[in-house]
């Protein structure tokens, strides 16, 4: 649908300037490669890697959250055994990487970096703690909204994607050209995760809703490489 | 009906937080026959190295001797971020033609200023002739087709690639 994915020129996204293809994209085809992507054979990842506040001795700095939802096709299916990755700055909006070094200080029990495996409805639960604005030389004084990075397989590789996950009526959405760079209003607000008091865990933790809906349908897998 | 899609974000300059596994280069183990590096040089619109983009590579989930990594169960998937001199290597092997295509590799590009992800092929210098009859290849203007077959190399393949500018590499539509 147009306006759904960001252009990659977008000027008010400096960065984009000379790293943006200037020629016109060439269509591809779905062939078997597109219609395959990596698939889960079954084993699980490490226990705990879906929940970020207990990859340490101690508990990390921040507001305790659980962030949940399901993994869609464009046809509303759900989308069982797919790898999600997420990364986030700690509760005050620093990430644990060399090249940020704003004066805000790390979590020694934070390191942000979370992995989950979608069940059979195509439902994922992380544990974590709410990232935090931080800035950034884009503009004059220039915050990203908080947010969570998600980097998303699906089941063919014309599904991959990586995208941001928001929280609700964050006052630096009207001035942050990554969140804007997408066109289609609505499509932004796909972006944002939604308070979800029925998920909270009473004296534990509040909880977000975040659905992802990749395009698709995926193809029809092939079971075997052609000749 | 059909569900709006999640749009797409960049990965920021701190991918390598979440986007980098200890083994993700290695499609195939060392020592596998017919492994082969492939390596390039990935670079912005100012032939300036881009030092903090993800290259990831799949070629078919059917071929039998894709390597596991974490997690378990994939085959055929390479990733790996490039240095601080804009080089990415992934170990793996030549993938037979598939599906009436010459042997090709699809690669995804992610980087800080890319709001989405850009795909583009490794195609191989010794198929020539199943290259020649490839449906894909065959549509792209012929100055530029080049920007999508790898260079031979000491240890394998060299495959650059040029995000703008020129010498662009061929993006694809998918």
């Amino acid at each position: 649908m147009p306006g759904t994915h960001p252009p990659l020129d977008t000027p008010t996204y400096r960065s984009t300037s000379l790293r943006h293809p200037a020629q016109p994209l060439v269509l591809l085809p779905q062939r078997l490669t597109e219609l395959t992507g990596p698939v889960f054979g079954g084993t699980a990842l490490a226990p705990g890697d879906n929940d970020l506040t207990r990859q340490h001795s101690g508990d990390p700095q921040g507001q305790r959250i659980i962030v949940h939802g399901r993994l869609l096709d464009g046809d509303g299916r759900p989308v069982p055994s797919s790898l999600i990755e997420i990364w986030q700055a700690n509760a005050g909006g620093r990430y644990r990487h060399q090249v940020d070094q704003w004066p805000s200080p790390l979590d020694p029990n934070f390191d942000g970096l979370g992995r989950a495996v979608t069940d059979g409805q195509g439902q994922y639960e992380f544990v974590t703690v709410r990232p935090g604005a931080y800035p950034w030389a884009n503009h004059d004084n220039a915050w990203r909204p908080a947010h969570i990075h998600f980097s998303l397989f699906g089941q063919a590789f014309t599904q991959r994607l990586v995208t941001q996950m928001y929280f609700p009526d964050d006052p630096l959405f009207a001035h942050d050209p990554i969140f804007n760079a997408v066109p289609d209003e609505a499509a932004r607000r796909r972006m944002v995760s939604a308070f979800d008091m029925d998920r909270t865990a009473p004296q534990w933790a509040l909880a977000y809703r975040f659905d992802i809906v990749l395009r698709g349908p995926a193809g029809t897998p092939f079971e075997e490489v052609g000749p | 009906m059909r569900l709006g899609e999640t749009p797409s974000q960049t990965i920021g300059p701190y991918l390598s937080v979440g986007m980098t596994w200890a083994d993700g280069a290695h499609v195939v183990a060392e020592g596998t026959p017919g492994a082969v590096w492939i390596s390039g040089t990935v670079y912005d619109g100012a032939a300036e190295p881009v030092t903090d983009a993800i290259i990831e590579t799949w070629q078919g989930s059917a071929e039998p001797w894709g390597r596991a990594v974490p997690g378990g169960g994939f085959a055929g998937f390479g990733r790996c971020p490039t240095d601080g001199q804009g080089r990415y290597r992934i170990l793996t092997r030549v993938p037979a033609p598939v599906d009436g295509q010459a042997p090709h590799i699809d690669v995804s590009v992610f980087a800080r200023g890319l709001l989405d992800r850009v795909v583009t092929r490794i195609y191989f210098p010794e198929h020539e002739l199943a290259n020649a009859a490839d449906p894909v290849l065959v549509g792209i203007p012929e100055k530029r087709r080049s920007t999508l077959v790898a260079r031979a190399a000491d240890d394998g393949y060299s495959f650059d690639i040029r995000l703008q500018g020129l010498d662009e590499t061929v993006f694809f539509d998918v």
